[in-house]
């Protein structure tokens, strides 16, 4: 049983999202010995996080605040064995309200919100906490499979404190309707998608203001941080 | 801390619209960027290579919607500890495909020292649209005697260690490299399970 819930990643190839055909891999990974593979990353200076990178509500805001249903993204970053991980930058990116991303190239008919703009980044504190605030992003569709609709999603880039503690990846919002067809959601194993969905917590919701989700993020490994 | 291993978080694909989170500035949108592709920000004069490059897709066309990051020591051949967007040297890079006409990626850097028993090389992360997870591979340079011995270029099937080494360009202006990433095909790129 144990073997089998170490076993959340997609594969590299998953037919049903049409573009890992011609872009994934064809070749084995090469397995990298120990001693060449515990590269740190760098720690990163509080000089990288601006005042409202982690506040989507207020850093693309022009005249108005945007428009949809406000919203906090909290949780923590650890490495596999619960340890939490501080000093790990956390980037974010997604679509408005309205289901559009501001993208040169998203051609998708619904409005931008000018007042929004869809992206930030945070370092996790002491605790290994982030914290988020933002619009809920809409639901868009894409032009995988005819009538192909994304779940509501925030996309997450976290850069851990090894090279091979890398993470992309999608946080999705509980009970979507979409999920049943969704190719990039389901690229995942059934047992481990719940991973990936946020949970409501009406306790860190901020009465008359937010809303509150938590994400919890597992990198891969084991870290002896350079803090230690 | 816990003994039993918490499962991790599924990766999922970097998506088409990355560019105004991740490389804002390189693609003109308002946002900062705390990391680019001038890797060596300071006039490094002689030392200064570029490295450019393209990425392919299995039919041969060129990806116009992928981020590269480069993580590398620099010419003493150790890593920068604490990362600070000013530093004249930083280690880390990034850059979007979908700026140039040709979709090549581009970044200005040095190259790194050797390091204990390895050649030169610098750590390749590669994100796509199209790509479940992060990529890893190396960049290794064209002409340096210490590829013979490195470690990891040996565990590679020698057919197959070309697809790792960076080439000099016969560019008269400036030093440069170019180093193109295949995901498929004969030239398939050796990725690294890390």
């Amino acid at each position: 049983m144990d073997e089998i819930i170490t076993q959340v990643q997609p594969p590299h190839l998953y037919p049903a999202y049409k573009s890992t055909v011609l872009r994934s891999p064809t070749k084995p990974l090469l397995i990298v010995k120990e001693n060449l593979k515990n590269i740190y990353l760098p720690v990163y200076g509080e000089s990288v996080i601006g005042k409202y990178d982690n506040d989507l509500t207020k850093n693309a805001r022009k005249d108005h605040d945007p428009i949809g249903e406000r919203i906090k993204v909290s949780g923590k970053v650890m490495d596999e064995y619960g340890k939490p991980l501080r000093n790990v930058l956390v980037e974010i990116w997604q679509a408005n309200a309205a289901g559009r991303y501001i993208h040169k190239e998203e051609i998708h008919d619904a409005p931008l919100d000018p007042n929004f703009l869809g992206a930030g980044r945070m370092l996790t504190d002491n605790e290994g906490r982030y914290t988020f605030y933002s619009i809920k992003p809409g639901a868009y569709p894409w032009g995988n499979h005819y009538n192909a609709w994304r779940p509501n999603h925030i996309h997450f880039s976290v850069m851990g404190h090894q090279l091979g503690h890398r993470l992309v990846t999608q946080m999705y919002f509980p009970g979507d309707p979409l999920f049943d067809f969704d190719p990039i959601y389901q690229s995942v194993p059934v047992h481990a998608r719940h991973l990936m969905v946020a949970k409501f917590r009406m306790d860190w919701t901020e009465p008359e203001f937010a809303l509150a989700y938590e994400f919890n993020i597992v990198l891969k490994g084991k870290c002896q941080t350079v803090f230690e | 801390m816990q003994d039993k291993k918490l499962p991790q978080t599924p990766s999922q694909t970097i998506g088409p619209y990355f560019a105004y989170g991740l490389t804002a500035v390189q693609y003109g949108y308002g946002f900062s960027s705390v990391i680019d592709n001038n890797i060596v920000t300071e006039a490094a004069g002689e030392a200064v290579i570029y490295i450019t490059g393209n990425v392919y897709d299995g039919n041969g066309n060129t990806i116009h919607d992928a981020m590269i990051e480069l993580w590398q020591a620099g010419t003493s051949g150790s890593y920068v500890k604490n990362y600070q967007p000013q530093l004249p040297f930083k280690g880390l890079g990034r850059y979007g495909t979908g700026t140039d006409a040709q979709h090549q990626f581009v970044f200005k850097t040095v190259k790194p020292g050797a390091m204990e028993g390895q050649a030169p090389h610098i750590n390749v992360m590669l994100f796509m649209r199209g790509s479940l997870h992060v990529l890893y591979t190396r960049i290794y340079f064209e002409g340096d005697a210490a590829n013979e011995n490195d470690p990891l270029l040996l565990s590679v099937e020698p057919e197959r260690r070309a697809t790792l080494v960076a080439l000099k360009t016969n560019n008269t202006t400036r030093q440069e490299y170019c180093f193109n990433i295949h995901m498929q095909g004969e030239k398939e790129t050796v990725f690294f399970d890390l």
